[in-house]
């Protein structure tokens, strides 16, 4: 599904990527996990284009994406949600989801309305907002809008740039369990987390970034047992033998 | 003041304050997509009667005003694209000196063409001295030409960015830049269609409030001034804001006749744009909060 080979990207002469190469599988939920600064927000606003790469290919379902602009790069069937939601705070719900749906504008009106109303099946809580402005929605709710407004686009790709920060754990709970029933409905997940232990409990695989370099790949299980991972990123104190 | 002597004065308020406040709402669009005041509104406004004036030549008027429009939308396109477009990430500042430079281009070059003599359409319907009496005030049928031109464009204006599409598009890009970006929206695209349609509805306006008001190379300047005036007495970026505002700064001109003398008509309002930024910055309808994120 996407497959990234030696990717660089920075801001000026900041080199925040460095040869990055991962790929995700169709039906997959993969999760890159790291510290602040590691440079997992760089590397979904890479590939979605908002940051240009300056070395490495992106290819997502075949087709190279790494020159397109990223207005483009959602036609391709890649949608983002981004860190801090992001929604269209002065407009309704319901539109924040018909703009989602823009790249799909040629679709009919049936369409439309199915896809909406299979957001509000996922998302129960948009329905009862559906007139309410975004930016008066709580966070959870915004994220959950973010995240309805991405799927909107019926992206073959998903990403979800830190979707539980800031978020009560009853809401992250939540989150997550959608992230998983989206899995079950057959979506592709890309996923970044700084709760990685969360993260990689849905997940399928997982990658560990650091300072701009993936240091360590694999099942996410694995990573869960890893020693290192657990000692970084899972808070854990594993005690010497 | 007698009744008569009141309307006389409410029907000029609400005459110039409907300019004004179109004037405003063309800021307004385009502050909404680019977050920049573009200064070169007003000349739009000289252009789209410039344009009209000389097309009756060829046209009749209905058709000249029409073709006028188109021309000025054209022209709003070519400025963004020439100007604007190619910029990367541009200071607010930077595109602001930008539509001043703009604004004094469009000027010059209306002065070469069309001379420094004041023109003007023809009356749309009767002539200068056709007068129709409205709440006991006589006035010539063109003010409500520009009144009913204006509010049906105010309205109009409302619909679009409500119902259709392109207006749900360009209110994203006004909300979040990113996002709408994410969502597979062209936000230059979008820009360019701000300019083109603030350009349409200052030329529009140009247009219909020629005959009373006259159309000059000069023109834009002022007008310029009293829609900025107008778009942040609303608090910048809110259209129908910029109605009330409007027709509040024309009818504060209006009545000020009865009280100082007519010579003193632009300080006020410029006085008033003045005690706006000293001690409400996010207008009287705008804001603290939303000000305060606000680049410019």
């Amino acid at each position: 599904m996407l497959r990234i080979k030696n990717l660089e990207a920075g801001y000026g002469k900041l080199r925040v990527l460095k040869r990055i190469s991962l790929h995700v599988n169709p039906g997959e939920i993969v999760t890159l996990i790291g510290a602040n600064g590691a440079g997992k927000t760089t590397l979904l606003s890479t590939i979605t284009g908002l940051v240009r790469a300056t070395a490495g290919e992106i290819v997502l379902k075949g087709q190279n994406i790494e020159t397109l602009k990223a207005e483009k790069i959602v036609f391709r069937g890649c949608s983002l949600v981004p860190e801090g939601r992001q929604v269209f705070a002065t407009m309704s719900v319901r539109e924040n989801l018909v703009l989602g749906s823009y790249v799909q504008h040629r679709q009919g009106k049936e369409q439309l309305r199915e896809g909406i109303e299979y957001i509000y099946d996922l998302f129960p809580v948009l329905r009862e907002r559906k007139a309410q402005l975004a930016g008066t929605l709580s966070g959870g709710e915004q994220q959950m809008l973010a995240m309805g407004r991405a799927l909107m686009a019926k992206p073959a790709l998903i990403m979800l740039d830190e979707p539980s920060t800031g978020l009560a754990p009853l809401v992250v709970k939540n989150i997550f369990r959608i992230i998983e029933r989206l899995r079950e409905e057959g979506n592709t997940v890309l996923l970044i987390e700084q709760n990685a232990k969360a993260a990689l409990k849905v997940a399928d695989r997982g990658y560990v970034l650091e300072t701009g370099k993936i240091i360590l790949e694999g099942q996410a299980d694995e990573l869960l047992a890893n020693r290192d991972v657990q000692r970084a990123y899972l808070g854990r104190d594993v005690k010497e033998n | 003041m007698t009744l008569e002597l009141f309307s006389q004065y409410l029907l000029a308020g609400v005459t110039y304050g409907i300019i004004y406040a179109i004037v405003g709402i063309g800021f307004n669009i385009i502050y909404n997509t680019t977050g920049i005041i573009n200064f070169a509104q007003g000349e739009f406004v000289m252009l789209g009667g410039m344009t009209a004036i000389s097309l009756t030549q060829w046209l009749p008027l209905p058709l000249a005003i029409g073709a006028a429009v188109v021309v000025v939308m054209l022209i709003g396109a070519l400025v963004e694209i020439l100007f604007i477009r190619w910029l990367d990430r541009p200071s607010v500042l930077r595109m602001i000196i930008i539509t001043i430079g703009i604004s004094i281009l469009i000027r010059e070059a209306a002065l070469h063409i069309w001379g420094d003599g004041v023109r003007s359409l023809p009356y749309f319907a009767g002539n200068e001295i056709t007068t129709i009496q409205v709440l006991g005030a006589r006035v010539s049928p063109q003010v409500l030409w520009v009144i009913g031109v204006c509010a049906v464009m105010v309205l109009a204006l409302s619909l679009f960015f409500k119902y259709t599409l392109q207006g749900k598009k360009m209110q994203a890009c006004a909300a979040n830049r990113m996002a709408a970006t994410l969502c597979g929206i062209s936000t230059k695209n979008m820009v360019t269609l701000s300019f083109m349609l603030s350009a349409g509805i200052g030329a529009l306006a140009g247009c219909v409030m020629s005959p009373i008001t006259y159309t000059q190379y000069d023109i834009g300047t002022g007008l310029a001034i009293k829609g900025f005036t107008v778009a942040i007495l609303g608090g910048l970026g809110s259209s129908m804001a910029a109605v009330t505002a409007g027709l509040l700064l024309g009818l504060i001109e209006a009545f000020s006749v009865s009280v100082v003398p007519l010579a003193f008509q632009d300080a006020i309002a410029i006085t008033l744009l003045l005690a706006i930024l000293f001690f409400r910055p996010h207008g009287l309808f705008g804001s603290k909060d939303a000000a305060g994120l606000k680049e410019f």
